[in-house]
């Protein structure tokens, strides 16, 4: 059933009205990452290595320090010494100490009165390297006799024995996995690879920073989450968090890519040493490719027993991923997790590596890790369903797992839409077109845990009735009209009386990003209930004003009233004149919600691709897309519909065209966007999605979270597609049309 | 490096700025006018986001130097609206069809697309994906800025 048709009791929720802040963006006016600019400004630019591992021998900035116009340099002398974990991570990556890791990592930065002459003057700063041996590739970097990245990196999980880049070793799962394969009819194990992938926001990261020599300082910058900054930057500079006061701007684009920190710190260092002046920095786009947070490569073997039938009886997974030259930020424990999580196992094992390579610190990518384990899983489920001629749907459907059921990863699955997402997907008439020849059709599931994280949220009533809302969550794709129409639906009010503000870190307790698909879940569920702290405190005034108990009043289309016959004779008091009279009354009317917002709900999505693929080219032409997912329920339609497909374009993306080139001097040889080719207008057809809506009961209005799951399925639907159409299975990501050609012709010569 | 003075009328009215030659004319509008609204997410012209119309021509202004800008005519984005603030249809129908999600790319988007049908008032769907091929989008898959554009055709085309 179409979205709009169903019914529910919502006047609000559910329906399709214009963002709050869309005037400012289609005027111009909206301001981003690199349209601030304070008095006094300058501007910073950053030296970076043009070596994938160096040690550094000296930096010297005497000739950059000499032109007139430059402030001040920074380098890591200009930094705490001590830090450790994540904590000495982002510091060492933001600038570099002894050692550069990566094509592209920080070395020094200047700051001066123009843009243009900073970087005038980060040409003349002199580093002098000697060049240490690189590796960049992930199963060349677990070589026994790899170079090696950083000596005892590895963590208390690592087996002895083990080579020196594994610095993190996974094992879980449960039931009898021997008995599991001797049960199966069918058993195949295959490896597959798929090569580091860029976020691609378009706009770059950009801040200005400002820190005076009391420690006291601020920034504005583009950024999924302001309080992550501050505290990053705190601790990279030794700060006292709460001095330091970070706005967000407007955000273009972050798709996990903006939960961390790169250029922010030194912006706030080299305007401390430049007498407490702003220091503006905006990255270049070779930069943010060079030197920012792409996912990690990985490389994945998968093992699965299935019935004739088509039942899993057994699944094995080991999985190897490198995440740049730090510990912690590959997610192969969530690849892992997710990559059998939409079936019903009785036996199922994981091994995970992490493995340190000479590549910029991987940062989150929508649904980070659960691309990668979907291909592998998927495109063996596809392979198997194939070769025992069975429907890839009818497969799904037998083995997907719904509520009570343990998932391939642990906990058991609380409320969950799969089979509902499934059979809507077997219902759409995509999957029942006629495809013509040199043309394949694709399926694939994919999974997304959803998540809550810290939330803090205030909102008050102003004097004429109408409603602000504090959140910290920064709106990406329209989390301001999503939540503004979740409080006018709980107060009664008109949409358009709501605004809802995204504030600065000095306006409320800690917030979490704008990640793991949580604005509108955590933000929102926070949101709705300081909204009825609220409502209760008008209850209360009403009450007062009427002599009666305020357990006898209710909240009802905006105004309090009497709960029933008993509770005495008044008519209705609308929140108007509730407002105009809270200074008599007892003053300002507020609420607050701050906490861990439970009851997450986790999301499942199906896609079916059809492609044709040019038999003498190779190239894969995307004829059709349709995405089915179940939203838990879709406060703005058309901006669920918008996570849906743009999911979809980045998985294809990542499918088709996108990877990280390391050259063997281990430089990244196509930093720009016309060599990082993502998906352009013309590579894509209309993307067809339906919304599946299997309320959450966590949730007031039943919100799932919609942002992630949607990447997942596109890379192996695209791979079962190509499979349909040619004949070649393609294991290795991205199927350019030379890898397809040669899988073609491979599978033709024999 | 001395800097040249420009003069330039800029959505309608007269500027003048003065650019070091290799500022871009994107650096200036930004840097010397404070037209912020066309945004920088290459410097190579690969993304779009910084379209505006030279002399009535869609140009990348990072790819054109601010000094070529001289007795030119520059549109932006600000200049979209009416003065007194009234949307052009391609604006009211971003929003209405939901044709943005981060919305940096959406100022170079309009630009290009006032651009379509000013010479092509009925653009096929493949018409408008070729068109807008060099305007960079990440959020949204282009399918609501295909129908967007293509809704607000009809709008213009009924108007006019």
């Amino acid at each position: 059933m179409a979205k709009d048709e169903i019914k529910t009791p919502f006047k609000l929720v559910g329906t399709r009205v214009p963002r709050p802040d869309g005037l400012d963006k289609v005027t111009g006016r909206a301001r981003y990452g690199a349209d601030f600019s304070a008095p006094g400004m300058l501007f910073g630019a950053v030296v970076r290595s043009p070596h994938a591992h160096a040690r550094i021998r000296k930096i010297d900035a005497s000739k950059a320090l000499a032109l007139a116009g430059v402030k001040a340099v920074v380098t890591r002398a200009d930094f705490p010494t001590g830090l450790e974990g994540e904590k000495w991570n982002l510091q060492d990556n933001a600038m570099a100490g002894d050692v550069a890791f990566y094509d592209g990592h920080a070395v020094a930065a200047v700051a001066a009165t123009s843009a243009l002459l900073a970087k005038d003057a980060a040409k003349l700063i002199e580093v002098d390297y000697e060049i240490l041996p690189h590796v960049t590739d992930v199963d060349e970097a677990m070589k026994p006799d790899a170079p090696v990245i950083r000596a005892g990196a590895a963590d208390y999980s690592v087996p002895e024995g083990m080579p020196p880049n594994v610095v993190r070793y996974l094992d879980f799962g449960h039931g009898d996995l021997e008995a599991g394969f001797a049960a199966a009819d069918l058993v195949r194990e295959r490896t597959y690879k798929t090569e580091a992938t860029h976020q691609g926001y378009i706009e770059p990261h950009a801040c200005v920073g400002q820190l005076g020599a009391d420690g006291k300082g601020e920034m504005w910058v583009t950024t999924q989450g302001q309080w992550y900054v501050r505290w990053m930057c705190a601790a990279v500079l030794g700060l006292d968090a709460a001095q330091l006061r970070v706005t967000p701007s407007e955000i273009g684009g972050g798709f996990g890519g903006k939960t961390t920190v790169f250029m922010e710190p030194l912006s706030l260092a080299l305007s401390r040493k430049a007498g407490g002046k702003p220091v503006k920095i905006v990255m270049d786009r070779s930069e943010v490719l060079r030197a920012t947070g792409p996912t990690a490569s990985a490389s994945m073997d998968v093992k699965l027993g299935m019935t004739k039938d088509g039942t899993i009886t057994a699944a094995r997974a080991e999985f190897r991923m490198q995440g740049g030259a730090y510990t912690g930020l590959s997610p192969v424990g969530e690849a892992l997790q997710c990559a059998f999580a939409p079936y019903k196992l009785p036996a199922v094992s994981h091994i995970g590596y992490e493995v340190l390579a000479n590549r910029p610190k991987a940062a989150a990518y929508r649904a980070p890790g659960s691309p990668m384990g979907a291909f592998a899983a998927e495109s063996l489920i596809d392979e198997m369903c194939r070769e025992l001629g069975l429907d890839p749907i009818e497969v799904r459907l037998k083995n997907a797992v719904t509520e009570g059921d343990k998932s391939s990863y642990g906990p058991t699955f609380k409320s969950i839409g799969l089979k509902e997402v499934l059979a809507a997907t077997q219902a759409h008439p995509n999957y029942a077109v006629p495809l013509g020849p040199n043309q394949g059709r694709g399926v694939a599931t994919g999974f997304w845990f959803n998540y809550n994280g810290d939330t803090s949220v205030s909102m008050a009533i102003a004097e004429d009735g109408t409603a602000q809302v504090a959140v910290g969550t920064p709106d990406i794709g329209g989390s301001r009209a999503s939540l503004g129409l979740m409080v006018a639906e709980t107060l009664g009010i008109p949409y358009e009386h709501v605004r809802v503000n995204v504030v600065e870190t000095g306006a409320l307790g800690v917030n979490e990003p704008s990640h793991g698909s949580r604005a509108t879940f955590a933000s929102g569920k926070a949101a709705v209930l300081a909204t009825q702290e609220a409502i209760g405190e008008m209850c209360r005034r009403a009450a007062a004003e009427w002599g009666i108990d305020p357990e006898a009043v209710e909240w009802v289309d905006g105004a309090a009233q009497p709960s029933g016959p008993n509770a005495g004779k008044f008519p209705p008091m609308p929140i108007a004149e509730i407002a105009g009279n809270m200074s008599a009354t007892g003053g300002p009317i507020c609420g607050h919600w701050q906490g861990l917002p439970e009851g997450v709900g986790a999301s499942f999505g199906t896609h079916v691709v059809d492609v044709e693929v040019d038999p003498e080219t190779g190239k894969t032409t995307v004829l059709r897309y349709l995405v089915v997912q179940d939203a838990g329920r879709a406060i703005h339609p058309s901006y669920v519909e918008g996570q849906y497909q743009g999911g979809a374009a980045q998985g294809i993306g990542w499918a088709l065209n996108e990877e990280y080139v390391y050259g063997t001097d281990g430089r990244l040889q196509n930093p720009i966007f016309l060599d990082y080719r993502i998906p352009v207008a013309s590579d894509l057809p209309m993307i067809d999605t339906v919304i599946v809506e299997v309320p959450n009961p966590g949730h007031p209005f039943g919100v799932r979270g919609v942002g992630e799951t949607g990447i997942a399925p596109p890379l192996p639907a695209i791979a079962n597609a190509i499979a349909a159409a040619t004949g070649a299975r393609l294991r290795h990501l991205p199927m350019t049309p030379p890898k397809v050609l040669a899988a073609i012709r491979a599978g033709a010569d024999g | 490096m001395s800097k040249i003075h420009v003069s330039a009328t800029v959505n309608g009215d007269p500027v003048e700025f003065l650019a070091d030659p290799r500022e871009t004319l994107l650096d200036c509008l930004r840097d010397h006018l404070d037209l912020t609204g066309s945004k920088e997410g290459c410097g190579t012209g690969d993304c779009g986001a910084c379209s505006v119309l030279l002399d009535g021509r869609l140009v990348c202004s990072c790819l054109v130097l601010g000094v070529e800008a001289e007795g030119k005519r520059v549109e932006t984005i600000e200049g979209m609206a009416e003065p007194g603030g009234e949307l052009h249809p391609l604006q009211r129908k971003f929003i209405e069809h939901a044709a943005l999600q981060c919305g940096f790319c959406t100022p170079g988007i309009l630009v290009a697309s006032k651009a379509l049908l000013a010479r092509n008032p009925d653009p096929t769907e493949e018409e408008v994906r070729y068109w807008l091929a060099g305007n960079l989008c990440r959020c949204t898959g282009y399918d609501k800025i295909v129908r967007a554009v293509m809704d607000a055709a009809a709008d213009l085309r009924g108007a006019a």
